[in-house]
């Protein structure tokens, strides 16, 4: 054996390397510009690679250095246009135009800016703590005299050599000489780069292939030059001198660092990238950043505030200029008492349009109060709490795999309440991306006699039960001795246990089986201790054909690059026999091909070539003697699909020597030019052998659903949500899909868009492009008017709009893409299928920008990663198909289920905390702010503030920012179970109407309501008169604490006022808030008063001995907040909102009783819902319901309500 | 970004089992209280009751409390031309004594507060506002620290300070008046009118009037140099600065009961100029009682509040009695904009 692979040790036709490519052509760019870099290897410390400078090994993802920290975070913060406005009132306020004194208006931005700096720094010193983790991992590094030394990773310098062990990490890009193969291949897992969890194979240069032994690099000198540090992960061009004689490199021969060594003892290699020059730290790209729709909003109620804020300014400076003005006539005084006639230049009559210009800047100042410093740092603290909820839900937490759900940005938490439609991917997603092997038609007869989820969905949707399958399935559960396999699902008594020898076309069906074994990719990982061949490959449909064929028999145990072998079942001896298969070529799988095939010579010296692919190419590739079962092959096929199963057709021929030698030239050409049209080249190559097939059969995977697929659709669905799939699968499949998890269902009328249709295949035979474009335009463009004229005929009917990926490229085009998105929206459930990963993205923007509302996507691929980034919100399932999703998404969740509790529950109360606590922050400061306007009509408009420096500034920060974090964190309108038995309540997110501009004006209107109030009452009732019993009269020192503490009573008790949810930490907050604000008065009261200025012993001497500071106080809360208490009344009784007859339902104790929750939620039910309740309801509906409507759809329904009436 | 997360790879022996706690879980027990009819219509009876008792009660206590203000601005000036008012006013040669007869309408029982009210007088300017020095006032020590006070901050600009300094108390209110019952003099008791924490922490013991109204621009009244600040009671109480621009400040007691029908002779020093600014100035007496009622306002604030809640209450009830309707209705828990093929 041994011998055999060292006879084809160095042999160049193992199918990943497609010969030696010459010098000239590709690698003629080496010393150009973009390809200058040169290392020397294994010579770190000669003269020549000491000329060169390239960067250290060392990775940072810090954002900032100790240095850099202060000016750089800072800057970060002042970007934002409040935290820079109050910058800059902060610098004003050390001059002498401030109203109040500089520190007290530090502080506040201190405080803020300061938490917001820490949450900064915090983060930025865990990302610095993974970053050593990372850096001072250890690897062997050549020492220069042939010993190895264990150096740190960031050690690392080009042109090391280094050695790496079995499942460990390169530490920077290496070019790999040798490894503990004899071929010098090496296996590499890529799943931190692409997701990918397959392994890919590279293999050294055969000139440094035989650098065995640690001794051996003593000598060992090469110079490299190749091309310069670049983002590309799958290209590398360069070449290596090795005792003057160039040897070009390719890609296969580089190891990215992020990656890890597999199935290998060890690895030789010279680091050619160090640090930020390696490829996959030049590929990592930071997420688009997105910012929720609420915040986009919140940003220009900022902004219109600080319009507001400028308008009252003006007003002000001209009031105040025109009275300045008048203090002076000549020599005349008016208010002889400010002495006009000396004034400085803030306060000169003779300056006055001046003395309103700097005016109108302290009046900025002062009336800031109306913007709310802590928004931005309380919103952030608010959704980080809420990201812990949500990741810390046991109810979104998977048990088998220990996932929990894991927001990965807190900033669109309250977005998840507002999702308009979903975008789902369904492969891994909807599905379980399990493959088991379940059917097959060999030679005409089809086997296998599970069934699927689809079929049982299909025989309860029609009603008939599945008779004897039921019973057999309680069966098997019931006494299954035999393990389950994964990937494999088949039941059929002929074919196992070798029982297919006696089947009429065996012969047939032992091909089929070595097909199964020998058509693929996957490596086989031999357990050493039990002798169990597990595989690892590129698709779970591949793994489950190799499951398959090992299970009947045909059991795939060891490749090498060129051989395959096999533990056959010999149908004569009826023994196993081991066969080697010369792997000569892999014609690889991809989306255009959509087949795939290898050919081998078997140990007779038969030249086979191996197909497996779709039907559609397969079908025209046979030949005409391989056709004998193409009828029944097809008919099972068309089965299989409507099962909702994958299918593939198998076929082989055997080829020539000289077919052969001809196509291997023509392969090695196409593979070997760099020109663009390579891909071209080599499908023509391919085409040469690639026909003439002979059929053998087909077989059958099914995709299973997710747990709990059906139930969450059905309650999105409910929920008003739309759900639009968007799949790679074809349409029979996406179709049953459909059906499965009922977004589709009987009497729903589908609008199918294709360009399957005869005459553009009629077209594609003759094979122009141009005409087929455009007789294809204008098809899509016929049936998607088609469709929407059929909408727009029937008034009240569902529509499921079907689209295959071929005719979304020409709906997607600029002109015809608002009359698909028209059509596509008019429909209840639409699907894509075999779209592309571009088109998802393509699609999901279409959705984005051109409705306006916000989407989601969810996937689990690394082919929905542009989708992910594409929507608003992109959740990534953290499943088997990597990490690639996830790790572009902006939440991850383990099952689709969880996107029930994830949007019906943690969306809607985050975006119902976040609108509300935004709404009642303004409204706080706008009752606040304008207190402070009305004050200054009365002190002409010298911006004299109300209150004292220190009340003005700890307003935010202290006494009413904790309620409202509260309310942020913990408020519930109703609990989670009301959110999901009653999940229509999630329009309230959908249709905006908690944050809508009327709301938010309201809340603005009800704190100047508030502040007139306040401000009337309090300085009414403080009138020229006594304010105490000694005579005393209330001055500027006894207004302002009394309508501050009003102020303070009267937004914390609006806050109580407006949540429905009180635990004990509301409480706290908000009767804590009040009390502060008294303890305050009084610690403030009792320091010196150089410290307390006009606050001195306010509290003790002037405010608690008087009664009419407390009657004051209860008089203008109760007027205060009786505006509102009213609104809220009469709109719970006459117009309540959908959360408030929730809470209603809830309060009569009703939500027990079932009948009346189902008629509750039925008549949320619209005509276009989808999901298997209004499923059922469209069935049982004919009974109670409108007959006359049911039988005219039945009439003009042909497609699709033909058994309507039956039922 | 990929070296990151490598160490989050799933199935770690630590489990990433949450804790389920009722905090976490966001199920802590809580009060959930909803606006039914019968919590509003109780809320707002028991509010109009509780308002319109304070607000009566309030009332009565204002009614009792027996005012006299008499404006003297005009009546104690020999011109009309404001030119000659002026002259007259700033002139502190001319003889400014004015009387005035009050007449007592209802006993009055002491202590009498009398006050002074000035009408269109900014001492919420912040000009004038912050025209002080709080340490100056404090001690000696600082008696140089008059930065705060210009333009009366030195004498003529020289090292001199003036204490105390600044526009308030530079515009100190200097009318003075004397009262006599039946030619009998009523004596005002001008002590303890000002806050306690004033006289004994804010003005110093030992810090004495110096250069006050010496030089320039004369503007208020004079300080006697031999009293300290903290004894100068009239100006600790000016110094308090007013919230509006019409205020009363308090001038002292009488410790006597004023009888009905009786009449009050008032001898007014007319010295304060506010004349120039259009303003009014008014002498005023007045009991005080348990507090609440020396200002009529807050007695009707609760009047109104208290019957608005009434009235709410009064039409939530009719509502609720001529139309009930069962606020679970779902026939409201509906977003279906179009009729349903489901409605019957």
């Amino acid at each position: 054996m041994t011998g055999r692979r060292r006879k084809i040790h160095f042999s160049k036709i193992y199918t990943f390397r497609c010969g030696k490519s010459s010098v000239k052509d590709d690698h003629h760019q080496i010393g150009g510009p973009g390809y200058s870099r040169v290392v020397y290897c294994n010579e770190p410390k000669s003269f020549e690679a000491s000329l060169t400078e390239y960067a250290d090994n060392y990775v940072k993802s810090t954002k900032y250095t100790p240095a850099t920290f202060l000016p750089k975070s800072l800057f970060e913060q002042f970007r934002r246009v409040a935290n820079f406005f109050f910058l800059v009132t902060a610098i004003l306020s050390f001059t002498k135009i401030a109203p109040y004194s500089a520190v007290s208006s530090v502080l506040p931005l201190v405080i803020v800016i300061g938490a917001t700096m820490i949450k900064e720094g915090v983060e930025d010193y865990r990302r610095k703590r993974q970053d050593d983790e990372v850096n001072s991992r250890k690897v062997n590094v050549h020492q220069g005299d042939g010993t190895f030394k264990q150096c740190e990773w960031k050690e690392l310098k080009v042109g090391d050599v280094v050695k790496v062990q079995k499942d460990e990490f390169f530490p920077a890009d290496l070019l790999l000489l040798s490894s503990s193969y004899d071929d010098a291949i090496c296996y590499v897992e890529t799943m931190n780069l692409d997701g990918e969890t397959n392994l890919k194979l590279k293999q050294a240069l055969e000139v440094t292939s035989s650098l065995h032994e640690e001794s051996s690099f003593k000598d060992f000198k090469a110079v490299v030059k190749c091309e310069d540090p670049n983002a590309n992960l799958y290209t590398f061009v360069g070449s290596m001198e090795l005792e003057e004689q160039n040897h070009p490199l390719e890609p296969q021969q580089l190891l990215l660092r992020d990656s890890k060594l597999r199935n290998t003892e060890y690895i030789y290699g010279v680091v050619i990238f160090t640090g930020h020059e390696t490829k996959v730290i030049q590929n990592s790209t930071d997420p688009p950043s997105k910012r929720s729709k609420i915040e986009k909003k919140m940003d220009k109620i900022i902004y219109f505030l600080f319009g507001v804020l400028f308008v009252m300014a003006f007003i002000g400076s001209i009031v105040f200029g025109i009275v300045t003005k008048d203090d002076l006539h000549g020599e005349r005084m008016k208010r002889w008492y400010l002495r006009p006639d000396n004034a400085n230049i803030f306060f000169d009559p003779d300056r006055a349009p001046l003395a309103a210009i700097y005016h109108f800047l302290t009046a900025l100042m002062l009336y800031s109060y109306l913007i709310p410093i802590s928004l931005y740092v309380s919103i952030e603290i608010v959704k980080v709490l809420q990201s812990i909820f949500i990741n810390q839900d046991i109810e979104m937490y998977h048990e088998e795999t220990d996932t929990p759900a894991h927001a990965r940005t807190s900033n669109l938490n309250e977005e998840l309440g507002q999702i308009d439609t979903i975008l789902s991917d369904k492969t891994g997603t909807l599905t379980c991306n399990s493959m088991e092997f379940i059917k097959c038609s060999v030679a005409g007869t089809p086997y296998g006699r599970g069934v699927t989820e689809v079929e049982r969905a299909m025989a309860k949707r029609y009603g008939t039960a599945l008779l004897g399958t039921k019973d057999k399935k309680n069966d098997t559960v019931e006494n299954d001795t035999k393990p389950h396999i994964k990937g494999y699902n088949f039941e059929d008594e002929r074919i196992t246990d070798g029982n297919w020898v006696h089947e009429p076309h065996s012969e047939v069906i032992q091909k089929f089986l070595r097909l199964l074994a020998i058509c693929h990719t996957a490596i086989p990982d031999v357990d050493e201790n039990t002798g169990k061949v597990t595989y690892e490959a590129e698709s779970p449909d591949e793994a489950s054909f190799v499951i398959a064929a090992s299970e009947l028999g045909f059991e795939f145990y060891k490749r090498t690059q060129t051989t395959v072998s096999i533990n056959e079942f010999d149908p004569v001896s009826h023994t196993k026999v081991q066969r080697d298969y010369d792997l000569l070529n892999v014609l690889e799988f991809n989306s255009t091909r959509k087949r795939m095939s290898v050919i081998v010579r078997n140990e007779e010296g038969q030249l086979l070539l191996l197909c497996k692919g779709a039907d559609s190419v397969m079908l025209e590739r046979l030949a005409k003697s391989g056709r004998q079962f193409e009828n029944e092959t097809r008919e099972h096929v068309d089965e299989y699909a409507d099962a909702g199963l994958r299918t593939l057709l198998l076929a082989y021929r055997e080829l020539t020597e000289e077919e052969y030698k001809e196509f291997d030239e023509k392969f090695k050409a196409a593979k070997n030019s760099v020109s663009a049209d390579r891909e071209t080249l080599i499908d023509d190559a391919t085409e040469l052998v690639e026909k003439d097939l002979i059929l053998l059969g087909a077989t059958a995977v099914e995709d299973k659903l997710q747990q709990g697929v059906p139930e969450c659709i059905d309650k999105l669905a409910q929920a008003g949500i739309k759900i639009w799939v968007l799949t790679g699968d074809k349409m029979e499949t996406a179709i049953n899909i459909g059906f499965a998890c009922s977004l589709l269902r009987q009497g729903m009328k589908q609008i199918i868009v294709t360009l399957e249709t005869p005459e553009i295949k009629q077209l594609e035979k003759v094979g122009e492009k141009g005409p087929i474009a455009e007789a294809s335009k204008k098809s899509i463009l016929q049936q998607i008017s088609e469709g929407k004229d059929l909408i727009a005929s029937s008034g009240n009917e569902a529509f499921a709009l079907i689209i295959d990926g071929k005719s979304l490229v020409y709906a997607l085009e600029d002109d015809l893409k608002k009359m698909f998105l028209d059509l596509a929206v008019a429909c209840s459930s639409v699907i894509c299928c075999r779209s592309s990963p571009k088109q998802k993205a393509l699609v999901t923007r279409l959705v984005k920008e051109e409705t306006g509302k916000t989407t989601l996507a969810i996937g689990d691929g690394a082919n929905d990663v542009g989708m992910l980034q594409e929507a608003d919100i992109g959740v990534g399932i953290s499943g088997v198909e990597g990490m690639q999703a996830v790790m572009s998404s902006d939440i991850s969740i383990a099952q689709f289920k969880y996107l029930e509790r994830l949007l019906l529950v943690h969306g809607h109360w985050c975006y119902r905390r976040i609108s509300s606590m935004i709404c009642y922050f303004f409204y706080k400061n706008v009752a606040f702010g304008f207190t402070l306007f009305f004050y200054e009509a009365y002190a002409s408009f010298t911006a004299q503030p109300a209150y004292n420096d220190w009340f003005l500034s700890l307003y935010n920060v202290f006494f009413t920012s904790l309620p409202v974090i509260a309310m942020g964190v913990f408020d519930q309108d109703v609990s989670a179970r009301f959110c999901l038995k009653f999940s229509l309540l999630y329009q309230e997110g959908v249709q905006n109407v908690l944050f809508s501009w009327r709301r938010i004006i309201g809340w603005m209107l009800n704190g100047v309501c508030s502040a007139v109030i306040i401000f009337f009452l309090c300085t009414r009732a403080l009138d020229v008169q006594a304010f105490k019993k000694d005579g005393k009269t209330a001055g500027l020192d006894v207004l302002g604490p009394t309508m501050y503490t009003c102020v303070v009573w009267v937004v914390n008790c609006q806050m109580a006022l407006s949540i429905s949810y009180f635990t004990l930490i509301q409480h706290i907050f908000i009767w804590g808030g009040i009390c502060l604000w008294y303890l305050f008065l009084l610690a403030y009261g009792a320091l010196p008063p150089s410290y307390s200025t006009n606050a001195y012993k306010v509290f003790t001497e002037a405010l608690a001995p008087s009664a009419s500071y407390w009657f004051i106080t209860l008089c203008v809360v109760i007027a205060a907040l009786i505006p509102y208490f009213s609104y809220k009344s009469i709109q719970m009784r006459f117009f309540p909102m959908y959360h408030g007859m929730i809470q209603w339902i809830r309060h009569e104790g009703r939500s027990e009783d079932p009948d009346y929750c189902n008629m509750v939620r039925q008549r949320s039910i619209r005509h276009t819902t989808v999901g298997f309740t209004a499923r059922s309801m469209a069935r049982t509906n004919p009974l109670t319901g409108s007959i006359h409507y049911q039988t005219s759809t039945a009439r003009t329904n042909p497609l699709t309500g033909s058994n309507h009436g039956q039922r | 970004m990929a070296t990151n997360e490598s160490c989050d790879q799933p199935l770690r022996d630590d489990s990433k089992k949450q804790i389920h706690s009722k905090f976490i879980q966001q199920e802590l027990s809580a009060w959930k209280p909803i606006l039914t009819p019968g919590w509003v219509i109780a809320i707002f009876i028991i509010l109009g009751v509780v308002f319109i008792l304070i607000g009566l009660l309030a009332f009565y206590a204002s009614v009792h409390v027996e005012e006299l203000v008499e404006r003297y601005d005009v009546d104690c000036v020999p011109f009309t031309d404001k030119n000659k008012i002026t002259k007259y006013i700033r002139d502190s040669s001319s003889n400014k004594t004015c009387t005035k007869t009050l007449r007592v309408q209802k006993k009055m029982k002491n202590p009498i507060y009398v006050y002074y009210q000035l009408h269109h007088f900014y001492q919420n300017h912040r000009r004038y506002v912050r025209s002080r020095s709080d340490k100056q006032l404090r001690s000696t020590k600082h008696e140089y620290e008059t930065k705060e006070c210009l333009p009366i901050a030195t004498v003529n600009n020289n090292s001199k300070p003036i204490v105390p300094c600044g526009l308030i108390a530079w515009s100190l209110f200097n009318d003075t008046y004397q009262f006599s019952v039946n030619s009998k003099v009523v004596e005002v008791d001008r002590k303890d009118i000002a806050w306690k924490s004033d006289r004994d922490y804010k003005f110093g013991s030992k810090v004495y009037p110096k250069n006050f109204q010496s030089s320039g621009m004369i503007g208020g009244g004079k300080l006697n140099e031999s009293i300290p600040l903290s004894k100068q009671e009239d100006l600790i109480v000016w110094m308090r600065t007013a919230a509006f621009s019409t205020f009363r400040k308090l001038y002292g007691q009488i410790k006597v009961d004023l009888d009905a029908n009786s009449n009050i002779t008032v001898v007014i020093q007319n010295n304060f100029n506010i004349y120039e600014f259009g303003g009014k100035k008014q002498l005023v007496l007045s009991t005080s009682n348990w507090s609440v009622g020396t200002n009529k306002f807050l007695g009707c604030a609760y009047l109104y509040v208290g019957g608005f809640s009434l009235v709410v209450a009064i039409s939530f009830t009719i509502t609720y009695v001529l139309k009930p309707r069962p606020l679970g209705d779902p026939a409201y828990l509906s977003w279906n904009k179009y009729p349903s093929i489901y409605e019957n």
